[in-house]
């Protein structure tokens, strides 16, 4: 099977007076797992249905496997796509709806028969191969949806939230079965999603898009561990990032200052030379540590909420300044509410924003 | 004071005949008897010999029926000069029905087809307005298209009826297909396209199958439209093509001496007999169709 890179140059989009997309490039190695993530309406799926001819570019170009593939046809792309409501032909049994497209080429029909074989196989839906996709549960159609895609042998896998109308427990399931699948085929996949967790767990690289732009194109563990702005800050992660505002000063050495409170920054590593100004300090939740209340570094807060959640629990407190942030403890935590913690932010865990920009420092 | 355990009234099933409900099934039965009372009066009348209808007992069973009026209606009345009943009508209803209801159902769908995957602003009122066209009386078209078409060379022909009857169905046809369609999820035609299907293989692999219901309401629509036409059938039908209806009318309006009424009700239910067929074979279809437009089949 091939594998083909995707190369979008300055790509443009928009629908009548509406700019989508705007000089929008983006690199996708072969075999790579690319997920799009971001919330909805910020072009993720304008941005998959153009690498897959479903809708006109107005400017920039598209590349498929080292060929310019900006005005082909979809069935020259050499892709194929998986759709959210996965869009079976619902008068045509499953062996039909995975067999279509080759027909319509003109494929021989013992190649038809080995491939739709072999795809039906690893998707396991042997069984269920002249039922109707009425007749199937919706993680079912899903699979053959994807096997539908599986057969065509094509460079590079397109899924449009493939897994968005499933339940939680399928989805993980069905989450787990394509990350085995590229594993398996080695195939490049551009996977769109706003589910952080299917993000995280499945991608190379994810592309955090907001508004049409990508805010940042990283592997899941740098997106989650140093966000670039703001926004990919609190949009990964859950629960979510704390964010509290203060102010940066240089002294004997770089602190952060909230209120009474002063957090060492030694250890950070800042981007570029920091300056005393006003900043908003993020921290997730997992990394907020408990400590002595001698520890110079301690900062002293109120328990308002105490969330078991299974696993571990999560402690919703506030800071003197009556700044709110959470923290996750063990499960087995003696906390209840109205207590006093000492907690501690470590500086190498910490992410710190500009103000007004949002910009990581 | 002990408490006595009483089974709940709610649990109890609620008695079937309250006063509504006899209200409802009187109304029904009323409402049949209306529409039934004309067709027994007809059917009774289509058996019974002249003499016995000459008596004037209207509602009264045959009391020797007999199927001759059919027979004659049938083989040997007369519709204006020749006397070979009605079955040259029914012939002609046929071939005139048959070529308008295919062609106006193929050319309505993938007319319907086409617009569904036009989505514009304001589309549902472009097409709200053509219903309202679809309702404009023929009389209004009649002269202009006589012309039109003796202007062609097509004249009154069988042609000329097939055609006619394709154009004033396409309104509707069209509508019908492309709400349907347009009802559909974008994403089916997405994959379709991603699969490499041109626009004449989605529709007829793929939309059309789909479509089934909606083909099975139009063949209603269109069957029972076109055979109970008379006007255009008379205008540009022509001389040897007259459609059944015209034959009909002339049979009960052009009598010599005493009115055959047994000839005439005969006349009239063979007449209806497609039609009615039509209705009773395909009811549950007629439902199932429109339902499955409603709720995105
Ligand atoms: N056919 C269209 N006509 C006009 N505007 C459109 C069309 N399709 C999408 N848009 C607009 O383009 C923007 C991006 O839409 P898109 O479908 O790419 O969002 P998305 O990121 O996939 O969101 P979601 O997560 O909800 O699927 C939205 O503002 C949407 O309203
Ligand atoms: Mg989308």
């Amino acid at each position: 099977m091939q594998k083909s890179n995707v190369d979008i140059r300055s790509l443009q989009i928009g629908f009548g007076g509406l700019k989508v997309l705007e000089n929008l490039d983006l690199h996708v190695g072969a075999s790579e797992f690319l997920v799009l993530l971001g919330p909805s309406g910020c072009g993720k799926s304008t941005l998959l249905n153009a690498i897959a001819g479903l809708i006109d570019v107005r400017g920039g170009e598209i590349h498929v496997g080292g060929r310019d593939v900006t005005w082909a046809e979809p069935k020259d792309r050499g892709i194929a796509m998986v759709f959210q409501s996965y869009a079976l032909y619902p008068r045509m049994s499953v062996r039909r709806n995975m067999s279509f497209g080759l027909t319509v080429a003109g494929t021989p029909r013992d190649e038809i028969e080995r491939r739709v074989g072999e795809a039906a196989q690893m998707l396991r839906l042997t069984s269920l191969l002249d039922r109707r996709p009425s007749e199937l549960s919706g993680g079912q159609r899903q699979r053959v949806a994807i096997g539908r895609a599986l057969v065509r042998h094509a460079g590079v896998y397109l899924f449009d939230e493939p897994l968005s109308n499933l339940d939680a427990q399928l989805r993980a399931e069905l989450r787990v079965e394509i990350k085995r699948l590229h594993a398996r085929l080695g195939a490049t996949m551009i996977y769109v999603t706003h589910d952080q967790i299917e993000a995280l767990t499945l991608a190379d690289r994810i592309a955090v898009m907001q508004g049409g732009v990508i805010q940042q194109l990283d592997t899941p563990k740098k997106i989650y561990r140093e966000p670039v702005n703001r926004f990919v800050a609190s949009f990964v992660g859950s629960p979510a990032m704390n964010f509290i505002p203060g102010q940066l000063a240089r002294g004997s050495e770089v602190a952060f200052i909230a209120g009474v409170n002063r957090v060492s920054l030694n250890g950070y590593a800042f981007r570029s030379q920091p300056t005393d100004a006003p900043a908003v300090l993020g921290i997730r939740p997992e990394h907020i540590e408990l400590t002595a209340s001698n520890d110079p570094s301690a900062v002293s807060a109120r328990v308002e909420m105490v969330e078991p959640m299974g696993a571990d629990t999560l402690i919703w407190c506030r800071l003197a300044d009556s700044t709110a942030f959470s923290f996750r403890h063990d499960a087995d935590a003696q906390v209840r509410v109205g207590d006093t913690l000492n907690v501690r932010f470590p500086a190498e865990a910490l992410s710190l924003f500009d103000e007004t920009s949002g910009q990581r420092l | 004071m002990t408490a006595v355990a009483q089974p709940l009234p709610a649990a109890r099933r609620p008695k079937r005949m309250t006063p509504a409900r006899w209200g409802l099934y009187a109304f029904i039965f009323i409402t049949a008897l209306y529409f039934l009372l004309p067709l027994y009066v007809m059917v009774v009348t289509s058996l019974k010999p002249m003499a016995e209808i000459r008596q004037g007992n209207l509602l009264a069973l045959p009391v020797a029926p007999s199927i001759d009026a059919w027979v004659k209606a049938w083989t040997s009345a007369c519709t204006g000069l020749t006397c070979q009943g009605i079955k040259i009508g029914f012939l002609n209803s046929l071939r005139i029905l048959v070529p308008s209801v295919v062609i106006s159902i193929l050319v309505g769908s993938l007319t319907g087809y086409a617009l569904s995957l036009w989505r514009v602003r304001g589309a549902n009122i472009l097409f709200g307005t053509m219903m309202v066209v679809a309702f404009i009386p023929y009389q209004v078209f009649i002269y202009p298209l006589v012309r039109v078409f003796s202007f062609t060379g097509l004249g009154q022909s069988l042609s000329t009826i097939v055609i006619i009857h394709t154009i004033f169905g396409l309104p509707t046809m069209t509508l019908l297909f492309r709400n349907y369609f347009a009802s559909l999820p974008v994403e089916l035609f997405k994959a379709a396209r991603v699969d490499g299907a041109g626009f004449y293989q989605i529709y007829a692999l793929i939309m059309m199958p789909m479509a089934i219901p909606m083909i099975v309401v139009a063949v209603i629509l269109q069957t029972t439209g076109i055979w109970n036409d008379f006007i255009l059938g008379l205008v540009f039908a022509g001389r040897d093509n007259l459609p059944m209806t015209v034959q009909l009318n002339n049979i009960v309006n052009s009598t010599q001496g005493e009115r055959a009424y047994n000839v005439d009700m005969a006349a009239t239910l063979l007449t209806a007999l497609l039609p009615l067929a039509v209705y009773f074979g395909s009811g549950r279809w007629f439902v199932r169709g429109i339902a499955a437009g409603a709720v995105k089949g």
